[in-house]
C-alpha cells in the first residue's frame, strides 16, 4: 500500500477512534520504496537529492510522526497501532517501550536477541537497528508506529542517515533468519495482544 | 487567564520539546483545538488547548525543551471564568467555527481582558489543564488494595515469574507492569549483550576469504605462443595472498575422524519433508555439523581463539564462517553467535548467506568476525581433505561426503551412513591430543544426535 494511502487511512481511523466509533486498531502494511521525514527531521540526513530518489523509484514524504528520517520498502513489516492511550496507561514512554517489547518478543521467536539501546528508540540486534519506531499522538490516540526489517533490501538505506543515527541497519534476513513475512506478522500479533491486552479493549485487525 | 502547561505524558516522561506552535500569540483558539506540538522520545504529540480564548502569551519558543508542568503559554479566556456577560460570542467554545480572521477576531475581547487585570490575577492558579493531558493517576497506582495489581499478577502467572525476584520501581516499591516486562526481557535475552569487543578483534585483523583445498601453483608459463593471458581478479589475488600467508603463519596439521552419521541421517530423512513445507528450506547435514562443532568449541575454548604476539585471545562469541564456493573463488560468510541458534536457525543462516554470497549481496561485516570456520567439501563429493586455516583463526573443520558404507559393528557387518571429518589446526597453539579430543567431541555429538529439529 502506498505511503500516502496508508496515511489517509490512518487519519480516518484516528478520527473515528477519537469519536469512540471504533475499537483500537492494529494495521499491518508493506510500503513500496519510500523515504519519510519526521517532524523533527533534518534534511541533511537525506543523502540523495529528491530527483535521485525519483530515478531510483523511491517516493519521498514529509510526515507528522516523531523521529527523523527513515526508509520503508518491500520486505519490511510496518505496523500502525491506532490506540486510545487513555484506555491504556496515558504514558507515551510506556507505549514506545511496549511496542519495542512486542518486537523483542517476536524476534526471540526466531532466535534473535533484540535489545533496547539506552537513550534511543527502536530495537537492535548486535548493535544494528532492526526495527524503527516513530509515533504521532493526538488526544491520546496513536498513529504511525514501527517498521521491522524482515528481508528489506538494506541498500536503500544508503540514501539516508536513518533517524539521524550513524549506526548500522540490519534485517532479520541479514541476521540469518529467513522467516516468511506472514510468520513474523503472526508472532507480532500474538505478542501485541499479550503485551497490551489487559488494558486494551479492542480487537486486533491486520490487513 | 488560563496557564497552558507542558503536559505530563506519562510516568516515565519528565520533559518534552516544544516542536511547533500551531497558533501564534493573538490567535483565537477553541477549547480542545490543537494548540502546539511536543516531541518526546520519538513520539510527536499534538496538545489541545485547555480553554477557549485568545492566545495571549507564548512563553516557550519552538525547539526548547522544558520540564512537565512548565507554563508554556497563557490563554485569555475572554470572559470565560463565570465572569459572565463581558465577552459574548467567543465563549460558546463548541459551537461557532472560530472567526477566520486571525488577529482581528479576538480584538473585542482582548482589550476587555487587558483593561480588567483583576480576573487575570484570580485565574493564574487554575491548576492542571482540564482536559486531555491531565496527569491522570496511573491505574496501577490508583489501586488501593494489595501490593500487586491484577495485571501484574496475571503477567507473573503467565510468564511463570517469581515475583520475589522482580524489583519494583513503582510508588512505594510496587511492582509495575514495566518492571515485569523488563524482567521478562532480561531473561529472554540473556546472552544478547555479551561483550562484543572480543569478537570484534578478528574483524579488525585481516579476514579475507580463505581456506579450501591447497591452491595449485602453476609452473612458469610455457614459452609456446599458445597462451592466453588474463589478469587475476581482485578476489583471486586476495585468496592467493591469504592462502600463502596462512601457510606461512600457522603450523598446519590435519587430523581425520570417521563419523557414523546414521542417527543424523534418520532425523533428517524423517523431518526433511515437514521442514521443507514448514520453513521452505531443505534440511542438509551441514547445520547438524555446525551444531556439533559449537558444542565442541564450548568444551574446548582454545579452538575458538587466536594468537596475537605471545598472547592467546579467547573469543567469548562463537561466530562460525562457512566456506561458500563461488564461480571464480570462494568466500567465508559468518554465522554470528552460532551458539545461540538451533538447527533451524543455522540452516536458515547457511541458506541465506550462501545465496547472498553467490549473488554478491553480502555486506562487508558479514564476512568478518569469524572465530572458527567450516568447509563442506563433501558437497562436491570429496571424502576427505586438508583445508587451510582461515587466519587469524586456529583451526578449520572439513566435512566429507556422507555415503552408505559397510561397517563392522559388534562383529557384524551393517550398512551405515558414514563420513569423514577433518580438523586442520595450528600446532603452535593446539596439540594433537586436544585436536583429537575436539574432533571426537564433534563426532560423538553427531553419532548420538538426540535434538529435535522441528
Amino acid at each position: 500500500m502506498g505511503y500516502g494511502e496508508a496515511f489517509e487511512r490512518q487519519r480516518a481511523l484516528v478520527e473515528q477512534r477519537k469519536r469512540a466509533e471504533i475499537p483500537d486498531q492494529f494495521l499491518i502494511v508493506e510500503h513500496p520504496p519510500t523515504i519519510t521525514m519526521g517532524r523533527n527531521g533534518h534534511m541533511e540526513n537525506l543523502l540523495a537529492r529528491e530527483e535521485v530518489l525519483e530515478r531510483a523509484g523511491v517516493a519521498f514524504h514529509h510526515t507528522d510522526r516523531g523521529g527523523d528520517i527513515t526508509y520503508h520498502g518491500p520486505g519490511q513489516i510496518v505496523g500502525y497501532p491506532i490506540l486510545d492511550l487513555r484506555e491504556w496507561k496515558r504514558d507515551v514512554g510506556a507505549y514506545v517501550r511496549a511496542i519495542e517489547q512486542v518486537i523483542i518478543h517476536a524476534l526471540s521467536d526466531f532466535g534473535l536477541a533484540g535489545e533496547r539501546v539506552h537513550g534511543m528508540t527502536g530495537v537492535w540486534v548486535d548493535g544494528a537497528k532492526v526495527a524503527a519506531i516513530g509515533v504521532h499522538i493526538s488526544r491520546w490516540v496513536t498513529s504511525h508506529g514501527f517498521a521491522l526489517n524482515v528481508s528489506t533490501d538494506l541498500s536503500y538505506f544508503q540514501y539516508i542517515v536513518p533517524c539521524g543515527l550513524v549506526k548500522r541497519v540490519t534485517s532479520m534476513a541479514a541476521l540469518g533468519v529467513m522467516a516468511r513475512r506472514q510468520e513474523v506478522i503472526e508472532r507480532l500479533v500474538v505478542h501485541f495482544g499479550r503485551v497490551f491486552d489487559f488494558e486494551m479493549a479492542g480487537e486486533l485487525v491486520y490487513d | 487567564m488560563t496557564d497552558v502547561v507542558m503536559p505530563q505524558m506519562g510516568e516515565s516522561i519528565v520533559e518534552g520539546t516544544l516542536t511547533k506552535w500551531l497558533k501564534k500569540a493573538g490567535d483565537h483558539v477553541e477549547r480542545d483545538e490543537p494548540l502546539f506540538e511536543i516531541s518526546t522520545d520519538k513520539v510527536d504529540t499534538e496538545i489541545p488547548s485547555p480553554a477557549a480564548g485568545t492566545l495571549r502569551e507564548v512563553l516557550v519558543e519552538e525547539g526548547k525543551t522544558v520540564g512537565i508542568n512548565t507554563v508554556v503559554a497563557r490563554i485569555d479566556e475572554a470572559g470565560g471564568n463565570g465572569a459572565g456577560a463581558a465577552a459574548p460570542a467567543a465563549k460558546p467554545a463548541a459551537a461557532p467555527p472560530p472567526q477566520p480572521a486571525q488577529a482581528q477576531a479576538p480584538a473585542p475581547p482582548a482589550p476587555a481582558a487587558e483593561a480588567a487585570p483583576p480576573p487575570a490575577v484570580q485565574a493564574p492558579s487554575p491548576g492542571p489543564p482540564p482536559q486531555a493531558p491531565a496527569p491522570a493517576p496511573d491505574s496501577e497506582r490508583a489501586e488501593p488494595a494489595g501490593p500487586l495489581s491484577p495485571l501484574v499478577r496475571k503477567m507473573a502467572r503467565e510468564n511463570n515469574i517469581d515475583l520475589s525476584q522482580v524489583k519494583g520501581t513503582g510508588a512505594g516499591g510496587r511492582i509495575t507492569k514495566q518492571d515485569l516486562e523488563a524482567h521478562v526481557a532480561q531473561q529472554q535475552a540473556p546472552r544478547a549483550p555479551s561483550p562484543a569487543p572480543p569478537a570484534q578483534k578478528p574483524a579488525a585483523a585481516p579476514t579475507p576469504p580463505a581456506q579450501a583445498p591447497p591452491a595449485y601453483v602453476p609452473p612458469a608459463a610455457p614459452s609456446s605462443a599458445k597462451v592466453r593471458v588474463e589478469p587475476m581478479s581482485t578476489m583471486r589475488q586476495k585468496i592467493a595472498e591469504h592462502m600463502v600467508m596462512s601457510q606461512r603463519t600457522s603450523a598446519h596439521v590435519t587430523t581425520i575422524h570417521r563419523v557414523d552419521m546414521t542417527n543424523v541421517a534418520k532425523v533428517r530423512d524423517r523431518q526433511k519433508a515437514d521442514f521443507q513445507t514448514r520453513y521452505g528450506l531443505s534440511l542438509t547435514y551441514l547445520p547438524f555439523v555446525v551444531r556439533a562443532t559449537v558444542e565442541a568449541l564450548r568444551t574446548y575454548p582454545i579452538v575458538n581463539a587466536s594468537i596475537e604476539g605471545t598472547n592467546i585471545l579467547y573469543y567469548n562469541e562463537i561466530n562460525i564462517g562457512i566456506a561458500v564456493a563461488l564461480e571464480n573463488g570462494l568466500i567465508v560468510p559468518v554465522i554470528r553467535t552460532a551458539d545461540e541458534k538451533n538447527v533451524l536457525g543455522l540452516q536458515r543462516a547457511i541458506v541465506d548467506l550462501a545465496a547472498r554470497a553467490r549473488s554478491r549481496q553480502l555486506k562487508p561485516d558479514e564476512v568478518q568476525g569469524g572465530t572458527f570456520s567450516i568447509t563442506n567439501f563433501g558437497s562436491y563429493g570429496s571424502m576427505m581433505a586438508t583445508p587451510v586455516i582461515n587466519q587469524p583463526q586456529v583451526a578449520i573443520l572439513g566435512v566429507g561426503a556422507v555415503t552408505k558404507e559397510p561397517v563392522v559393528i559388534a562383529d557384524a557387518i551393517a550398512i551405515r551412513s558414514m563420513c569423514y571429518i577433518s580438523l586442520t589446526f595450528d600446532h603452535r597453539l593446539i596439540d594433537g591430543a586436544l585436536a583429537d579430543q575436539f574432533t571426537a567431541k564433534v563426532k560423538s555429538v553427531l553419532e548420538s544426535w538426540s535434538e529435535e529439529v522441528l
